[in-house]
């Protein structure tokens, strides 16, 4: 059986969170009813010109310096030639010889803990098309092209990529980059990150690539994940099985879970790409990018170094705790609020705190527990008000709106027992009432201390200290 | 003084002494191009009654005392120019149904100017042509002999000013279209420099190539004119931000020590001896005026024909794809799929010289083809313009004639597209240059205009205008009217 390897290269598309289109004021506000988004540049009227959105390009450079690349101090808009109804001009702008931003590198991280480099072979801007809608419309096709226009930046990757989860992986990176970056809002839904993947295979050992097939469009990552795998499998198939891999352009349905093919080589558009006479190449200074580099957040990777020697986290925990830059931020809220106790802050945040947001579908952003809230509890914990155990409800009310903890721990009564008295005379209670265990207990089977324990918590309803009760436990059995 | 035959300058003076109100000239105006003018079919679209209400705000504000030079001077627009609620067809079948719902540019620069929009000027289809022969809307006539053409592509604009129907009109040129037909006609056409007027709103043939600018009577009407529509633009990436200089305040200019090359490649096989004649008396009158000339060589003129052959079909291939019969102008009926749409509607609201031209560009961008064709085709540009580059080190202007020949008759060279395009030969590499120039009526062939071209620097408006000027204050062809127009 022969032993294949597959090669992966994704195109990643970003849409850039500017206000206004990339060469047009119109608004790139998502949802609009149709077409009242669109201002005469994006209806390609006859007569209109293009004007290149500044911002759209700072945020192409931010992404450049975040991944090592260079910025381009001459690059040039070109065209793509191709009809579509909902490609207004019949021709979309893009960059083609000279993208701005080019050959970079970013690490990602893969789940056995390894990591691994891939390369960036470039990142140009582009415009969005429209959309052609084809529900609600009897016998015709409608068109919306309110996205018309919206900036795009194209990030592509080297053939790096070697599985369906490093695909992912590099994907996530990149994810998160964007929107540390605030230069994407990364929502996938509504499109705003969405990517191709090349997927071909090749004998292992093979230095040549095989012949690649592009899947269009993946707009989430476990359909990045599911269609490669398919894509691998089928090319396998198909090989071993006497065929061969042809160029082409398929689409992933993600109903039946399976790519099919849209379009070969030879049905393939000739784009005509060539300089867009309408724009000035784009001329960026070495002052311009050492402005922009000046403005660049802290990003993932310096943040998670900076935690794990900062906070003393684990590689993983630094790792979790720093894929997306608003949960970094409220990691380090709380932990300032807390005082301190950032091993603590991580398990709330990461345990408890994430699967509530999970469960009830809500960002970090608009978590009803807020950092403060978190941190004051954790404040409780460390100084033994409450026991980690009780915390869980006392967090259950927090996110339910009863107020902070301080709040919740005095209406509820939670407040942790540490009186001595008070936990000796429920030690002495559950001795009396259990003289069997206590017989066998003191016969050597240790074992039972646990029983105890649990027996005293349960009558303290969950309020000692639980340290305390096992200390004065062991005292008195052995007594 | 007789209105239709009246300079720009004249008309304003005319205003400003309260000899006549604007809408005095509209209607004189709108009356020739309804009576003699219609025999010319310069105009595909009159409108009286906007100019009429344009008109009597002009009188308003002269009378508020806010009136500027051209206030009240009635004009008409090469029906390239969107405007705003009227018909912007562009010659062309295609978009015989579009009512553009914005002002170019151009237009609005005008029209807060103060000057009088009388109509739209026929013109060839989507400016690919040199004999307005191409117009959806059927060729323009020559008003010195209605057999001939007027040129193009903007014949209805020269047509309509040689024709006494206005005294002045925008053009546009992109090989060669204000100055050709400013040749053929006997007005005065300035190209400007690439990026002196915004092309917002003009709609687009060569991106690259494509220049707006006036035809008139005159170099001091011209003057007049760019004053008014040059600036910059910011929803033009490729207009230049730059003082706007008062042309017209500037135009009288000493000649004396002024060094004029003459390029030996203009004045070769293909020129008319009569024309070559005219252009040799021309630059008698400027020795006369004190200017030194040198010969020059521009070496590689030969090349411009076939490279602005390759490059601005190219460019009109991508500029006319947005024509596809979805969002504005001509749809075919009932189209069975999307592909058929596309063919009939293309098919139907394009003629064939803008078919032919999109078929060009399009095989010189096709992979494969793209490097030996337009690439090859931008590197003559800059030989193109580096040659005039080298030249302008030693003079300061270049004269040659606009146009090997006087007006050709209708008909004559339209089944012959190469024969056709040698018409733009001098004008061609002024546009893949980008630099300045203009064309004055310098004599007469077999009793059609010769054109006399000057080229100047980049941004040297001011000199060629004045240049113009002078040799207008001594010489009298600016001055002739046709016969049947007079």
């Amino acid at each position: 059986m022969m032993e294949w390897e597959t090669v992966i290269g994704l195109e990643i598309h970003a849409q850039l969170a500017t206000r206004s289109k990339i060469f047009s004021g119109a608004s790139t506000a998502y949802g609009a009813d149709p077409n009242t988004q669109a201002c005469a540049v994006d209806l390609g009227l006859p007569g209109v010109l293009p004007v290149l959105n500044g911002e759209a390009v700072n945020m192409a450079v931010r992404f450049g310096l975040a991944t090592g690349c260079s910025i381009a101090p001459h690059s040039v808009f070109a065209r793509k030639n191709y009809f579509y109804p909902d490609l207004p001009k019949g021709y979309q702008i893009s960059q083609y010889e000279l993208p701005v931003v080019h050959d970079g590198e970013v690490t990602i991280e893969l789940d056995d803990g390894e990591t691994m480099r891939v390369g960036l072979t470039r990142a140009h801007l582009e415009e969005d098309a429209g959309k052609s809608l084809h529900e609600g419309f009897e016998g015709v096709t409608g068109i919306d092209l309110n996205r018309a226009g919206t900036p795009l930046l194209e990030i592509v990757s080297e053939p790096d990529l070697r599985s369906a989860r490093q695909a992912v992986a590099y994907m996530k990176k990149i994810h998160s980059l964007v929107r540390y970056l605030e230069i994407c809002d990364g929502n996938m839904q509504e499109g705003s990150f969405r990517c191709d993947a090349n997927v071909s295979i090749r004998p292992k050992g093979q230095a040549e690539f095989g012949t690649r097939a592009e899947i269009k469009n993946l707009n989430s990552f476990r359909f990045v994940e599911k269609a490669i795998n398919h894509e691998i499998e089928r090319q396998i198939d198909l090989v071993e099985s006497g065929g061969t891999v042809v160029q082409e352009t398929r689409l992933y349905d993600s109903v039946k879970g399976e790519t099919r093919s849209m379009r070969t080589k030879e049905e393939a558009n000739d784009y005509r790409y060539f300089p867009d006479p309408d724009l000035l190449p784009l001329e960026i200074t070495s002052e311009e990018v050492e402005r922009i580099r000046a403005t660049l957040p802290e990003l993932p990777d310096a943040k998670k170094q900076r935690f794990m020697a900062d906070y003393g986290l684990s590689a993983y925990d630094a790792g979790v705790l720093t894929a997306s830059r608003d949960q970094a931020d409220y990691f380090e809220a709380v932990v300032e609020a807390a005082g301190g106790e950032a091993k603590l802050a991580a398990n709330w945040v990461m345990g408890d705190l994430s699967g509530a947001l999970n469960r009830d579908g809500r960002e970090v952003g608009d978590s009803p527990v807020t950092p403060a809230m978190l941190g004051g509890m954790l404040k409780r914990i460390s100084d033994n008000t409450i026991s980690g155990k009780i915390a869980k409800d006392v967090f259950e009310a927090m996110w339910n709106d009863e107020g902070d903890a301080d709040a919740v721990i005095e209406a509820k009564g939670l407040k942790q027992v540490t009186d001595t008295g008070a936990i000796e005379a429920m030690i002495d209670e559950v001795i009396a009432a259990n003289p069997g265990q206590v017989e066998q207990y003191r016969a050597g089977k240790d074992k039972l201390l646990g029983f105890f324990v649990g027996q005293v918590m349960k009558a303290s309803k969950g309020k000692a200290n639980p340290a305390q009760v096992n200390e004065l436990l062991k005292k008195k059995l052995s007594g | 003084m007789s209105i239709h035959t009246s300079t720009v300058a004249e008309l304003s003076t005319a205003l400003a002494r309260g000899d006549h109100s604007s809408r005095e000239l509209t209607e004189a105006f709108l009356q020739r191009i309804q009576g003699q003018g219609v025999a010319l079919n310069a105009l595909v679209t009159v409108t009286a009654e906007q100019a009429l209400a344009a008109a009597d705000a002009a009188d308003r504000a002269r009378a508020d005392g806010e009136a500027g030079p051209l206030t009240g001077v009635p004009m008409v627009h090469k029906d390239i120019f969107c405007t705003r609620g009227v018909r912007t067809s562009c010659g062309s079948r295609m978009l015989d149904n579009f009512i553009s719902p914005y002002n170019a540019h151009v237009v609005d620069r005008l029209s807060a100017a103060g000057m009088v929009c009388l109509g739209k000027a026929n013109m060839d289809e989507f400016a690919m042509g040199s004999s307005n022969e191409t117009s959806f809307y059927g060729p323009v006539k020559n008003p010195w002999d209605t057999d001939a053409v007027p040129g193009g592509s903007s014949g209805g604009s020269a047509a309509a000013v040689a024709g006494g129907l206005a005294p002045a009109a925008t053009g546009t040129d992109t090989g060669g279209s204000i100055r050709q037909p400013a040749a053929l006609c006997g007005i005065t056409g300035l190209k400007p420099t690439y990026g002196r007027v915004s092309r917002y709103g003009m709609i687009a043939f060569a991106s690259s190539l494509d220049q707006a600018g006036p035809m008139a009577r005159t170099a001091e009407d011209c003057a007049l004119l760019l004053e008014a529509m040059a600036g910059f633009d910011m929803r033009d990436s490729t207009c230049v931000e730059r003082e706007v200089p008062r042309y017209s305040q500037h135009l009288a200019t000493d000649l004396n020590g002024l060094t004029i090359g003459l390029p030996k490649e203009y004045f070769g096989e293909g020129l008319d001896p009569t024309v070559a004649s005219a252009i040799d008396a021309a630059v008698t009158e400027y020795r006369k005026l004190g200017a030194e000339f040198r010969e020059i060589s521009l070496a590689n003129t030969h090349l411009a024909v076939p490279a602005y052959y390759v490059i601005a079909p190219a460019e009109c291939s991508s500029n006319l794809s947005r024509f596809d019969g979805v969002r504005f102008g001509h749809r075919c009926d009932a189209p069975k799929d999307l592909e058929d749409l596309y063919k009939r509607s293309r098919g139907e609201g394009f003629g064939d010289e803008v078919q032919r031209r999109i078929m060009v560009g399009t095989y010189a961008l096709s992979a494969g083809y793209y490097d030996a064709y337009y690439l090859k085709a931008q590197q003559v540009r800059r030989l193109i313009r580096d040659d005039f580059l080298s030249a302008f080190e030693d003079v300061d202007l270049i004269l040659g004639p606009t146009s090997p020949t006087a007006a050709f008759n209708i008909g004559e060279r339209s089944d012959d597209p190469v024969s056709m395009y040698l018409s733009d030969i001098y004008t061609i590499a002024v546009n893949l240059a980008g630099l300045p120039g203009i064309s004055v009526p310098a004599g007469f062939a077999g009793g059609r205009p010769v054109g006399l071209q000057l080229i100047g620097n980049y941004f040297d408006e001011a000199r060629l205008l004045g240049a113009a000027h002078a040799y207008q204050q001594v010489t009298d062809w600016h001055t002739r009217v046709p016969e049947a127009f007079a």
